[in-house]
């Protein structure tokens, strides 16, 4: 417990004694000890934005292994039978049998259901987490050089992600995930020219045929976890060799990582984690119902729920099929079904496509070839921060959209209404919500650099010899000030050679102009940090007025630069 | 901050680049665990009650486990459920929630400083891999032999045929999508009694789901004619809805005049934008709308698209009465139902030709 143990050679210490034959014998046979002298007290920096992966990883392994409890019953076969069973609602229906055991797990076996509904959960939560993460990571800049590579494997592991839950929710072949499975096929259906093919062969013959669910269970339970796994061993795997970025501030540079070891701290966090993440799911479980499939009865194609709603991270989707325009085309003796193609199978490329290509689009853009292990605050890169919004708000209309049916009737509202809402939306509100990002943006860097060179307000006012007011200002301490400075200045933007010295257009010049233009869009309006000489000047302007002798009043002596009242 | 600048010193001059020289990290703060003994005896034994406090709750977990029965309720939740859970997942809090706090209180809190290097390797090593790549591609002769290198391209490309060929047997080639199981004289039944529909039996402003009445039937041997997924298979197309509105509200169109029996019209259940089945209906308007992307459809005008992202009308079914005066289908439906696909076009030909 004491600051600076000494440190009694490793042989001569009791674990030293003891451990010095089995770590010996293993490493004479596997050589780790090499690696694990590199990695047993790797660094990791701490922030709460941190966990969110973790949060992402954690609830992977809580599917893991209450997926595994539930391939114990859950039988993948569409064949037919008469339900008889404890719930006696459904009693004598004709259901799947995949159906009947999702029954069974939830009112024969003791705990099924309380598995069931974590695995169901912690998939919701799986998802989200994966997306806040993400947001995360782009909203600080985090996947810049030299992560790209990570950002696209974590794109592949949202993607993978999404579709993995899609599969899982489809499973218990109950009312809700027919149907879920019927937009599937006249999505499958819209792909141009291959469209039938493509039903018929994943579905084994027309819809629902009775191959869908023993595909989706090996889908779900090997062929993405499989993946999945690889994926997220390459995401650790790079973040260890990349070392985790951190926040700058005092003694945080892009040369060095600050932070607990590995060992003890960080691995009794993160495994810590572990258990609050399983047990928040947990408690999930235990109050908060999700997915009575045994309220749908089992999947009928003549049959529907009013308030269909797919699971929450499909909602977009779902909002952008919704309001798609009626356009359906023939040419080529083909149909061509715009309505159910674009919005279902074009926006998802175009979304995944753009999100993945961002990292190189603004490496082009600014240029920039260093590597970044700081992260940036979200205000100091506005047009970053405001794409962002506007790809957020843009979603959110998209999931208003989605849930058309549901606003309409909790508020009472005409649906054809939202529907045209969000058509206009759509287009019209991430345009806006780019403009106020921005401008939010460039006005709390124009308030960093004010606190650097006028310091911040004391609450002490001053009266002058001719009689006006004015409150004093004090220089904030100097780690707050190195930390609202760390961040990269703004390049010097050149205007591209368009011409070279015969009149001739330089070559490559319309690039180098679309280039310069997109520069131009990006660091508009952009305040960079102050300068040396803005800095001493400042400091000057600052200590002068400080050092004026002022009598303070008794009780009060101003407040500290987070607002809190000085000692009297 | 306050760096004095030495003006000929190049190093000094780049590090006064930046207005505010790094202070260094912060001085190391004691927590009260660190200081005083007591303190941290007081926080080892509260995280050690946390553990013991998850072990008697995963004991817990057992007693629930063989007490309570299945029918069981707490405050109207299954008793089981709410059992298992809050002793699961109390449990499992506390242990996090204890190590966490170990981590944070007890164990040693000293931030270590580790190096960043970038990414790349050395140059050194850069060109010995180029060169070792370069050197085995040298000796493998790829570039010089050029007729190895093709026919091994060709037979890795090959490889593909049988991998798409052993697909093959997915799914049977797509077929007959364009018919459903309605037959001319074949009988409106209801969905759920599979009784015959009369046209007494429905009021104006009614909807009554329907079924092709050979979905009821059995064959000689007294087996269904249609069962499990082949019944899903032909339900998914051949579910209807049928409704009464005021004869004069109707407006058919050419040729469709005589598809309905006073007022009585007949159409698909199955939207056709991507397949639910519609029955949210409007009397009044005599507007059906789907639940699942609202596409509407005026089921007094020929099944038209008034709303949403359905492309094609309601295809209607004619409609006639036989001989014990019960409701029959004329023919099976004249136009494509349920979601559109690649081939609809020309199958709406074919099934155009036919007629």
């Amino acid at each position: 417990m004491t600051a600076t143990p000494e440190y009694v050679a490793v042989e001569n210490t009791p674990l030293g004694k003891k451990a010095a034959g089995p770590v010996g014998w293993l490493d004479d046979r596997l050589g780790l000890a090499g690696l694990a002298k590199k990695n047993l007290r790797k660094v990791f920096p701490d922030h709460w934005s941190f966990m969110l992966g973790e949060i992402a990883l954690w609830s992977f392994v809580v599917l893991l292994v209450t997926g595994v409890f539930l391939t114990f019953w859950y039988q993948p076969s569409m064949s037919e039978i008469e339900y008889a069973g404890p719930y006696t609602p459904l009693n004598g229906l004709e259901m799947s049998q995949a159906f009947q055991s999702t029954l069974k797990i939830s009112f024969e076996i003791r705990g099924g259901l309380l598995i069931r509904q974590i695995h169901h959960w912690s998939a919701a939560l799986f998802v989200a987490a994966m997306i806040v993460h993400m947001l995360r990571v782009f909203f600080t800049g985090a996947y810049r050089k030299p992560r790209e590579v990570n950002w696209l494997i974590g794109l592949g592991l949202l993607t993978l992600g999404i579709i993995e839950g899609f599969a899982g929710y489809s499973l218990p072949d109950d009312l809700l995930s027919g149907t879920g499975l019927r937009f599937v096929d006249g999505l499958m259906r819209s792909i141009p020219i291959v469209g039938s093919y493509l039903e018929f062969f994943i579905f084994g013959g027309e819809f629902p045929g009775n191959e869908i669910i023993p595909r989706l269970y090996m889908a779900h339970i090997l062929l993405i976890p499989a993946l999945l796994l690889g994926l997220i061993g390459a995401h650790m795997l790079l973040l260890v060799f990349h070392k985790h970025t951190q926040w700058p501030g005092p003694g945080r540079t892009e040369d060095n990582v600050v932070g607990y070891p590995m060992l003890p701290v960080y691995a009794a966090k993160a495994g810590g984690f572990f258990f609050i993440v399983f047990g928040f799911t947990a408690l999930m479980g235990a109050f908060l119902e999700i997915n009575p499939v045994w309220v749908y009865g089992p999947y009928n194609p003549s049959e529907v729920t009013a308030g269909s709603q797919p699971d929450w991270y499909m909602g977009f989707v779902e909002g952008a099929v919704r309001v798609m325009p009626n356009w359906e085309t023939t040419f080529f003796n083909y149909t061509w079904s715009w309505n159910v193609f674009i919005p279902g199978v074009m926006l998802l490329g175009l979304m995944f496509g753009a999100l993945g290509a961002w990292p190189f689009v603004e490496r082009w853009i600014t240029g920039d070839q260093a590597e970044h292990h700081l992260l940036e605050r979200p205000r100091n890169a506005p047009v970053r921060t405001a794409f962002g919004v506007a790809g957020m708000t843009m979603y959110g209309v998209f999931w208003i959209g989605g849930g058309n049916d549901i606003i309409a009737t909790k508020f009472s509202l005409d649906i054809y209404t939202i529907t045209w809402f969000v058509r206009i939306g759509i287009f019209v509100l991430p345009v806006l919500a780019f403009m106020i990002t921005k401008r939010i943006c460039i006005g709390l860097q124009r308030a960093d650099a004010n606190s650097i060179l006028h310091g911040y307000e004391t609450g002490v006012l001053e009266r002058s010899v001719d009689g006006s007011y004015s409150e004093r200002h004090a220089p904030l301490p100097v780690n707050d000030q190195f930390t609202l400075t760390t961040h990269d200045r703004l390049p010097v933007l050149e205007a591209p050679v368009e011409y070279d010295e015969n009149g001739v257009p330089a070559p490559g010049s319309r690039a180098a102009r679309a280039r310069a233009w997109a520069q131009r869009f990006y660091y508009d309006g952009t305040v960079d940090k102050p300068t040396v000489e803005d800095v001493d000047h400042a400091l000057e302007h600052l200590s002068d007025h400080d050092g004026h002798p002022v009598a303070l009043g008794e009780d009060f002596q101003g407040v500290s630069e987070t607002g809190i009242p000085r000692v009297h | 901050m306050s760096d004095e600048i030495e003006p000929r010193d190049e190093s000094r001059e780049i590090q006064r680049r930046e207005p505010i020289g790094d202070p260094g990290l912060p001085e190391h703060q004691y927590r009260p665990q660190d200081v005083d003994e007591s303190q941290a005896r007081r926080t080892e034994r509260q995280i050690s009650a946390m553990f013991l406090a998850a072990a008697l709750l995963f004991v817990g977990f057992c007693v629930i486990y063989v007490t309570v029965d299945a029918d069981t309720t707490f405050l109207g939740w299954s008793a089981q459920n709410v059992g298992f859970g809050f002793t699961l997942g109390t449990a499992l809090l506390l242990i996090g929630v204890g190590i966490i706090q170990w981590a944070k209180k007890l164990m040693g809190d000293h931030e270590i400083i580790e190096m960043r290097h970038p990414a790349r390797s050395s140059d050194e090593d850069r060109a010995e891999v180029l060169g070792d790549i370069n050197a085995g591609l040298e000796e493998s002769g790829i570039g010089r032999r050029p007729m190895i290198r093709n026919s091994l391209l060709t037979a890795l490309g090959a490889l593909g045929l049988p991998a798409v060929f052993l697909l093959r047997d997915l799914g049977p080639l797509p077929k007959d999508q364009r018919v459903t199981v309605w037959k001319k004289g074949m009988r409106v039944v209801n969905d759920v009694s599979g009784m015959p529909l009369k046209p007494s039996d429905l009021q104006v402003g009614q909807l009554v789901n329907g079924e092709p009445a050979v979905f009821f039937e059995e064959d000689s041997e007294g087996n269904r004619v249609y069962e499990g997924t082949e019944l899903l298979q032909a339900k998914s197309k051949a579910a209807v809805i049928v409704v009464r509105m005021r004869p004069e509200a109707i407006r058919a169109a050419k040729g469709r005049e005589n598809w309905g029996i006073d007022g009585i019209l007949c159409y698909s259940k199955i939207c056709t934008h991507v397949g639910c089945p519609i029955s949210l209906w409007e009397q009044q308007t005599h507007h059906l709308l789907c639940p699942c992307h609202q596409s509407t459809f005026d089921l007094a005008d020929n099944g038209k698209v008034i709303f949403g992202p359905a492309y094609r009308p309601l295809p209607q079914l004619p409609l006639a009465l036989d001989s014990e005066g019960y409701l029959i289908a004329v023919s099976d439906f004249p136009e494509i139902v349920a979601p559109s696909y690649p081939e609809l076009a020309r199958d709406q030909k074919k099934l155009a030709e036919k007629s």
